[in-house]
């Protein structure tokens, strides 16, 4: 594999690959020494034209762990029209000499062009991209429910049949992108639920159903619910009449995580608005698997990071 | 150029009854003995040895596997299989007499990995190499204490383990 770009273009078998590794990788990081001398030598960039602290971090950790060497680099508030400042960058980074470039960009896209451009022969890995996909969040999030209902006997496995409803704002969300892709080529059964404003256009080719009520939507005692970040610094436009409102319809208040099976996982990828999206009792709960998801995050990257930096057959 | 065949199956269960025997007269006894095998067929070959080492031993001997993917030197050159699970006994290594097991020796190379991922593991009083078959070649200074067969080889030339479990047969064949 030498990108990673999407989970859209993964197939089945891939998918499950690359859950594999992670965790052959989540067993390495149970012992004493944590550390693998397997990326010895490599360097990964962290090119983060967005802000970030847990992906960037969990890929740093990441990295460190397979003994790469990390360089951070922050490119907020870049004047320079985008094209040409990604094109300059990305030459300035091979000129550095760097085998891995982890790309978050506010730009739908844009870790795609720094792959096909020709512009640099490292490895690409899409860590979040505008609106479109953001491959490692999904993965770490499939290996998380993969755990949880499969346990130790998680290898080879598929989701199949394991019903998933993902909730809040699809129309923004890079997650749920990623998530549909994964989780349908895995044999998951994903509905979306979130207020039709914030349901992207031409949802209908999606592999998924759409429900516009959460109680509703809750009553079919999912095996997975996946509530989504409102992400306020999209809050301006008026996709919703107030914040109380939002929480009041489309939150995981502790009354509705209350009428849930205690099978149902409950995910959020993080950060969590409490209060808001998904209540404390929610989160706290042992059905929750936010801590989980963290640390499943690291050994997920980590596997990214090796599949690419080695070119290891998918 | 048509296969050989080197070892049948009788073969290689006397082989591994020998190799079983030899760790007993070197160890003295099962005691504190762990038996680790290389995936993939070293997996099954420990499994077998730990086996005949239990019966001819009179009790258990604990057995895992030892992924050494993540600890090569050559990820750039070769076209990289995933890695494999390593399963570590209960009773850890610290202390114990490893057994490492691998199908063929060759270059010496996947056991330096294996030292190094077992020194991540923890730290064994004694690790001792068992191969089916060492086939020379080294690039290392790494010689293995129990052999099953010893094999002179060209480099050109290739040596297939089949195990029952992955092949559905058990030989060893040079090509």
């Amino acid at each position: 594999m030498k990108h990673l770009l999407s989970t859209k273009d993964l197939s089945r078998d891939q998918a499950i690959h690359i859950l594999d590794v992670t965790e052959d990788m989540a067993a390495t990081q149970q012992r004493e020494v944590k550390k693998l001398p397997t990326l010895r030598g490599k360097t990964v960039v962290n090119l983060f034209f967005e802000d970030s602290t847990r992906t960037r971090i969990s890929f740093e950790a990441a990295a460190k762990r397979l003994s790469a060497d990390v360089i951070s680099f922050a490119a907020k508030g870049s004047s320079v029209s985008k094209g040409e400042s990604l094109q300059d960058t990305a030459q300035t980074l091979e000129a550095i000499g760097a085998d891995v470039i982890v790309v978050r960009h506010p730009v739908s896209g844009a870790p795609e062009l720094l792959a096909r451009s020709g512009w640099i022969d490292a490895s690409v890995l899409n860590a979040g991209d505008g609106t479109h996909e953001h491959p490692t969040q999904a993965l770490l999030d499939a290996f998380t429910l993969r755990r949880r209902i499969h346990g130790d006997a998680s290898r080879g496995k598929g989701l199949d049949g394991v019903r998933v409803l993902v909730v809040g704002d699809i129309l923004h969300s890079r997650v749920a992108r990623s998530n549909v892709w994964l989780l349908s080529t895995l044999g998951a059964e994903v509905t979306l639920v979130g207020p039709p404003t914030l349901m992207p256009f031409g949802i209908d080719a999606w592999p998924v159903d759409t429900s516009f009520d959460l109680d509703d939507a809750l009553a079919s005692k999912p095996d997975a619910v996946m509530m989504l970040r409102v992400q306020s610094e999209r809050m301006n436009a008026a996709y919703f009449p107030s914040a109380r409102e939002y929480s009041t319809l489309w939150g995981l208040s502790a009354a509705r995580f209350g009428a849930l099976p205690e099978t149902t996982v409950v995910m959020h990828p993080g950060p969590m608005n409490r209060g808001f999206e998904i209540a404390s009792v929610a989160a706290d709960s042992p059905q929750s698997t936010v801590l989980e998801q963290v640390s499943a995050g690291v050994s997920t990257r980590m596997a990214a990071l090796y599949l690419t930096a080695t070119g290891a057959d998918l | 150029m048509a296969a050989r065949t080197v070892l049948q199956q009788a073969d290689i269960a006397r082989a591994l009854t020998r190799i079983a025997h030899e760790i007993l007269e070197s160890a003295r006894g099962v005691d504190d003995l762990v038996v680790l095998g290389i995936p993939t067929r070293g997996t099954e070959l420990a499994a077998r040895l730990a086996a005949s080492l239990a019966q001819i031993g009179g009790s258990d001997v604990p057995v895992g596997s030892l992924d050494v993917t993540m600890y090569r030197d050559d990820l750039d050159r070769n076209p990289t299989r995933g890695p494999a699970p390593t399963e570590i006994p209960a009773g850890g290594i610290d202390g114990k007499t490893v057994v490492l097991v691998d199908d063929v020796l060759y270059s010496g190379r996947t056991i330096r990995s294996a030292l190094d991922a077992l020194a991540d593991i923890g730290r064994p009083a004694v690790v001792r190499l068992a191969v089916l078959v060492d086939r020379g070649h080294r690039e290392l200074p790494i010689r293995p204490d129990f052999v099953g067969k010893n094999l002179p080889t060209a480099r050109s030339e290739r040596v297939n383990v089949r195990l029952e479990d992955f092949d559905g047969i058990d030989e060893v064949t040079i090509l």
